[in-house]
């Protein structure tokens, strides 16, 4: 299980460069929504897959779950979630105020 | 249980939380700004002085004893910036209260500048790696928004960069972090640093240790400072200068503190790395400071090269290297946000950037002239100011282990850094004045109080520095020797 997740990791890890190379700005913020994506999963990975109980006392078991891959990646999405919201704002700002998506076209002169 | 701890956290963010209601009133959020900068520098004058006699503060969070909750850890190191952090600020929202426009200061300057400090204290502060990364991304939204506050396009086009090459290098702080608990198992430092200390530094680890290099070198503007000089210039002059004084020095304690606390066993490889790194950035610092004509490109540049300077001391990695480093570090602060300040100052009063377009103003602002000169002579190290003895200390230090390159180019880059801004002082405050009399515009004395505050703080930190080099040396003697560190925080929770 934990093979074919670092699988789907790189791929998704690939799939966020390619759109992180392109020329589009929606495409550029999709890559980096898609990249965040990749690392969460990386982590939970990272912790171990699902094999015990839930970490609680009173569970009578040998094997507990790692919870902190869990509460960080909680985190982790949230930030993420924010980040990408205020890109989002900045693209929409940004193709106002530059009349363009297109980031080579965006490049400006030494001093506008 | 220490919870004043917190305060240098909290009190920005509740101060800033209760501005976003105040926000049609500009002058009450910059004195409540202010107010609360003061009260967070006292705060880390109080805990400073606590450190000296009690040792290493922390404070666990609901009570859960580390490793296992997330700490506050608060040694001499990070106090001094916290002190140093608070102080700066407080002087930079002053000058902002006569620069900024209305139209700024009314839409969330303030409450956003705050959230800066909080991310900045929270990452100085804190023990904990993945409570590193939170704070990072607290400051980076915090710079995100003051990046792009007035919304011009130069603005909005410097900020999709920078935005866009601080969610990758999040993206590989996040993958270091799972890479690093996947080997180790753990995310506290102190119990980090221990662990690898018991298992030994294994090539995984160094790999690991490399990638978090990457991380805090793009933060700090080590060797990957690409992205700098734009975003720096970019934003108003307040923005730029809390910038140039914070934003980088985030990145370089993360360096400092990860690769002497925990990835300190194969200094061979990655100090190594560091060190050639150092060198490059000195290199390319000093070659972009020349080569531009723009004082807000030069300014940014100079930044480059402090980084670059610091980081040699951490390469060096002797004990007498990082307290100069550490010197440096405080001095820096300062006397970049000085720079920054002046230039900002010298740009509306003149309306121009170019340095071909300024001259003569020696004779109608001698007193910002001579702010300049101070601060030009800080910089490059002279003396009776607070640059020299850090660059002496790193440069001891770097004698001692025979780093003779990386000594070379640390003293060159300085003879770089005066030459760039002697450039700017000879073009722009010597020759023809070409303002007369009548057209000039007088210089606010809300400018220059706060330019002159700074001014005797760098010279205050040159004289004084016998006064604070107990809590200096307190700072390198904890960054050498890890054991002090990882003591303090475990030792005590198996109580």
């Amino acid at each position: 299980m934990e093979t074919l997740i670092i699988i789907l990791v790189g791929v998704l890890t690939a799939v966020a460069i390619y759109l992180l190379l392109s020329k589009n700005l929606i495409r550029v913020i999709l890559g980096t929504a898609i990249l965040s994506h990749a690392v969460h999963l990386l982590i939970l990975t990272m912790g171990g897959l699902k094999r015990g109980t839930v970490p609680l006392l009173g569970e009578e078991e040998n094997t507990y779950v790692d919870a902190l891959p869990q509460a960080l990646i909680l985190t982790a999405i949230v930030i993420s979630f924010a980040v990408t919201a205020f890109v989002l704002v900045l693209a929409y700002r940004a193709y106002q105020e530059l009349g363009t998506d297109n980031l080579k076209s965006m490049r400006g002169g030494a001093d506008e | 249980m220490n919870n004043i701890l917190i305060m240098p956290m909290l009190l920005p963010i509740l101060a800033g939380v209760i501005l976003i209601f105040l926000r049609s009133y500009g002058r009450i959020q910059a004195w409540v700004g202010i107010g609360t900068m003061a009260g967070t520098a006292a705060i880390a004058l109080y805990l400073l002085d606590n450190i000296q006699t009690e040792g290493i503060l922390r404070l666990d969070f609901g009570g859960w004893s580390p490793p296992f909750g997330i700490s506050f850890v608060a040694d001499s190191f990070s106090v001094l910036l916290v002190l140093t952090t608070s102080i700066v600020t407080a002087i930079c929202l002053l000058y902002s209260i006569f620069s900024t426009s209305k139209a700024q200061s009314t839409m969330y300057f303030y409450p956003t500048a705050l959230f800066l400090v909080a991310g900045v204290n929270g990452s100085f502060l804190t023990g904990d790696l993945f409570n590193l990364f939170v704070c990072f991304e607290v400051m980076l939204l915090s710079s995100y928004v003051l990046l792009t506050l007035g919304g011009s396009r130069k603005q909005l086009r410097e900020a999709i960069k920078y935005v866009t090459i601080n969610i990758v290098s999040s993206w590989f702080f996040l993958v270091a972090l799972a890479f690093l608990y996947g080997a180790i198992g753990t995310l506290n430092m102190a119990h980090l640093s221990a662990r690898v200390a018991e298992a030994g530094q294994g090539p995984l680890l160094t790999t690991i240790s490399i990638v978090f290099l990457i991380v805090f070198s793009l933060k700090a503007g080590l060797l990957l400072y690409y992205w700098l000089p734009g975003s720096y210039s970019a934003p108003p002059i307040v923005t730029s200068a809390l910038f140039g004084a914070l934003l980088t020095k985030v990145g370089v304690y993360a360096l400092f503190r990860i690769f002497s606390l925990i990835f300190y066993h194969q200094p061979e490889i990655t100090h190594t790395l560091i060190g050639i790194m150092a060198g490059l950035t000195l290199i390319g610092g000093s070659l972009g400071a020349v080569a531009y004509d723009d004082i807000r490109k030069i300014a940014a540049y100079n930044v480059v090269i402090a980084v670059g300077f610091m980081l040699v001391g951490l390469a060096v990695s002797s004990p007498t290297a990082i307290e100069g480093s550490m010197y440096y570090l405080i001095h820096d602060m300062v006397v970049k946000a000085l720079l920054f300040l002046l230039i900002g100052t010298m740009i509306s009063l003149t309306g121009t950037a170019q340095i071909g377009k300024m001259s003569g103003m020696m004779k109608n602002y001698p007193i910002l002239g001579w702010s300049f000169f101070i601060a030009m002579l800080s910089l490059a190290g002279v003396p009776p100011l607070s640059g020299f003895i850090g660059k002496v200390l790193v440069s001891e230090g770097a004698i001692e282990s025979g780093a003779y390159v990386l000594l070379a180019l640390s003293l060159l880059s300085s003879l770089f850094i005066l030459y760039s801004l002697l450039r700017i002082f000879k073009n722009t405050f010597w020759g023809e004045t070409i303002i007369s009399k009548e057209d000039q515009v007088p210089v606010k004395k809300g400018f220059l109080f706060p330019i002159v505050l700074l001014v005797f703080l760098t010279v205050a930190i040159g004289l004084g520095a016998e006064t604070f080099s107990v809590y200096v040396i307190d700072a390198a003697n904890t960054l050498s020797n890890p054991g002090i560190y990882i003591d303090a925080i475990l030792q005590n929770a198996q109580q």
